[in-house]
């Protein structure tokens, strides 16, 4: 094509865009989802589109005599992007909910658009405790990192394991388990040797790792993102710390259910608290495993599928109080208090923080037939969100 | 007539707006009242265009080959938030020249760097710069946020009349007059005896050298205008979105622009542009159609817009000579053969 032939064409594509100008249907309920389908946390983004799809498959796309339209948008975890989607879903699409998120950056990046727009936006995977706080409209079914941190410090200290080192992604989320983990481990009278933090992308672990075995601890307890616990747990075995006899705990992340039967028999013996494991002896959970791994060719669900189906269930739960009315404010109070059963256990949402609150369990990792497990041995009921409650 | 004078009506001719010019920014004015619902994505083209125009002034004009061009961009981005965030300018036409200042700052400082050595030293250096900068933004978290990105910047409103709306019409308008009024200034300047200056470096830096242009103080110039381009680039999108993050200083974000850059053409001001308005429909089209595999099929458009056009006819052409020839030696070769 010549120069004035490339003037011309473009010309004329801005021109013919105002062709398909979109317009909204009437008595649709759109939601827009908006995740990372590719880079680095693109397995989060196949999950909780994976299990949203499994949602609207089972239970119908018809809620309160009105159609639901899912809009799958991809941000690749970069929340620039996720900013400009979200404001398109909600001014051009008028989509009546925002739900994804797949990382805690990409959903404070979209807070102020919640608010302004008084537009529900329901985190199923991002983890930072400070997210709920950002915006009246924010409401969670994933998980906040201090809710498994505690936990599993408290388990720590009644398990003979007083010296440890953690190592965690240094950005929001892996703070916040940091934090949370170290207060409740040194107030029990642990004693946390060194802090590491390692940088939230294209991170090499093996030289923290040399660091964190120099210090000789009991337990490394560790927090990396969903998708990159596999090569964690690699670089762990490579570096000898399993034969080293020093334990590996954490909250969940780190063994995801996604990743878990790949990482070899290095992982067998990991102690995690989480609140999910595709092992969970639940009828709904077999049911739901069962469900997704045949709709998605055999793929394992992980605490992030879980996270997405159980925000589908709270709007479709929401729909059904509103009449399918899809004003924020009532959707938003319709939310608060709302209670069920989950395929991770039962779960409610907390009216005054709306936030996630639900059983916290602690699981090892171990060979179940052929395919590693979570399984589950502890339960601590009801966990809410131990930073907020701290705050009060 | 004089040689001056020749060169002076040569200018003047090149300088003159052509109907295609004019139609180019009837359509984008008219954009603003046809697509009032497609403002955001044109905000963001019109962003791209004006990063891929700044990176045409030093490639397109100066040869110089960049790979670290975000560094400028995310450099405006985070003065400009910054900027904001702490109340220092609340007019963001004044913050913009500020941040666009900054990064051109930082361009007169490191365009030294480039002065020694060939492309692909250059293509390193720049690399580098990206990823220092990148690196900085990320360890002074207490400042930038780190990873987390910039939070709770707001903008005031524009020349203290206009306030950002959510549809992003105010936007959109900004950012247009914006990319207007910076492309005006950069064709006056590539048709002044100073752009003419920069081809003939661009053609052959010893020559020109040898005929009295003062090579190095001129690369060094259009490497300053240039980031300072590239920050105000930035720092539009710090405005519009209320936000900046890591991402600004990412080597996708310079790989993208020279992408954008190269899809529209080099050296004649429009290639950003008009590529920006490409790269980012089909990118938007693709994602509608599918989120998962986008980043396949663009890849694939392309190579082959790039490809596209001339270079499949002439490659057809190649193809079809050496055919011919190979058809038509065969004959010969069995006339040798005993």
């Amino acid at each position: 094509m010549s120069r004035n032939g490339l003037v011309t064409a473009s010309a004329a594509i801005v021109l013919a865009l105002s062709a398909v100008d979109r317009a909204p249907a009437q008595d649709a309920v759109k939601i827009g989802l908006i995740l990372p389908m590719t880079g680095q946390q693109a397995s989060t983004g196949r999950q909780i589109d994976a299990a949203v799809r499994l949602y609207v498959q089972q239970n119908g796309a018809n809620v309160a005599g009105k159609k639901v339209e899912v809009i799958l948008k991809d941000d690749g975890a970069v929340p620039d992007n996720t900013k400009r989607l979200a404001q398109e879903l909600i001014v051009n699409d008028k989509v009546a909910f925002i739900a994804g998120f797949g990382v805690t950056p990409a959903a404070l990046a979209a807070a102020p658009l919640a608010t302004q727009a008084k537009v529900p936006e329901v985190i199923m995977a991002a983890g930072t405790s400070i997210i709920t706080e950002r915006s009246p409209y924010i409401v969670r079914t994933s998980f906040t990192l201090p809710q498994s941190s505690v936990i599993i410090a408290d388990w720590a200290v009644k398990n003979g394991i007083r010296k440890v080192v953690s190592i965690v992604s240094d950005y929001a989320p892996g703070i916040d388990s940091e934090t949370s983990f170290k207060e409740r481990f040194t107030a029990a009278g642990g004693q946390l040797v060194e802090a590491i933090r390692v940088p939230f992308q294209n991170p090499d672990f093996a030289p923290f790792l040399q660091r964190a075995r120099d210090a000789q601890p009991d337990a490394i307890f560790v927090f990396v993102p969903s998708g990159q616990g596999g090569a964690f747990v690699k670089q762990f075995a490579e570096r000898g710390l399993d034969k080293a006899g020093i334990k590996l705990i954490g909250p969940g992340d780190v063994t995801d259910d996604d990743l878990l039967n790949g990482m070899g028999d290095a992982v067998i013996g990991a102690v995690t608290a989480h609140l999910y494991s595709a092992a969970h002896p639940s009828d709904i959970n077999k049911a739901f495993v069962a469900a997704f791994k045949k709709a998605n060719a055999g793929m394992r669900p992980n605490f992030m599928a879980v996270g997405g189906y159980d925000g589908m269930h709270l709007i479709y739960a929401a729909l059904k109080k509103t009449n399918g009315a899809t004003e924020g404010d009532a959707l938003v109070g319709a939310m608060k208090g709302m209670a069920w059963e989950s395929p991770r256990g039962p779960i409610s949402i907390d009216p005054e923080t709306r936030d996630i609150v639900q059983n916290i369990y602690v699981r090892k990792v171990e060979k179940v037939g052929n395919e590693l497990y979570n399984v589950e041995f502890a339960t601590f009921e009801a966990v809410k969100d131990p930073a907020k409650a701290a705050k009060k | 007539m004089t040689l001056a004078a020749q060169v002076a009506r040569q200018l003047a001719a090149r300088a003159r707006w052509r109907p295609l010019e004019i139609v180019f920014w009837l359509a984008a004015l008219a954009s603003i009242f046809l697509l009032p619902s497609r403002h955001l994505i044109l905000t963001e083209i019109a962003i791209l265009g004006l990063f891929a125009l700044s990176l045409d002034l030093i490639l397109g004009y100066a040869g110089i080959l960049s790979l670290g061009h975000a560094a400028f961009f995310g450099l405006g981005a985070y003065a400009a938030g910054l900027l904001a965030k702490y109340g220092l300018v609340g007019e963001p036409v004044l913050a913009l020249f500020a941040a666009g200042l900054g990064a051109a700052a930082l361009g007169f400082v490191t365009s030294f760097l480039l002065l020694r050595g060939s492309d692909l030293t250059r293509l390193m250096v720049t690399l580098g710069i990206a990823l220092i900068l990148r690196e900085i933004a990320n360890r002074y978290d207490w400042l930038t946020g780190g990873a987390d990105g910039l939070q709770g910047i707001v903008i005031g409103p524009v020349l203290g009349a206009f306030a950002f709306d959510i549809a992003g019409h105010v936007a959109y308008v900004y950012s247009l007059s914006v990319l207007f009024l910076a492309f005006l200034a950069a064709r006056r300047l590539m048709n002044s005896p100073f752009g003419l200056s920069l081809r003939a470096i661009k053609g052959n830096s010893l020559r020109a050298s040898a005929i009295g242009i003062g090579v190095d103080a001129r690369l060094v110039a259009i490497y300053t205008i240039a980031a300072g381009y590239a920050g105000i680039a930035g720092a539009l999108l710090t405005q519009t979105t209320q936000f900046a993050s890591l991402d600004v200083f990412s080597f996708e974000r310079s790989a993208d622009v020279l992408l954008v850059l190269i899809l529209g053409g080099t050296g004649y001001l429009y290639g950003g542009l008009i590529g920006a308005v490409v790269f980012k429909l089909v990118q938007d089209a693709l994602i509608d159609v599918t989120a998962q595999y986008w980043q396949f099929w663009i890849g694939l458009v392309l190579v082959l817009i790039v490809l596209g056009g001339e270079r499949v006819k002439r490659l057809a052409a190649a193809a079809g000579g050496r055919i011919a020839r190979l058809v038509g030696r065969r004959p010969k070769l069995d006339a040798k053969a005993p």
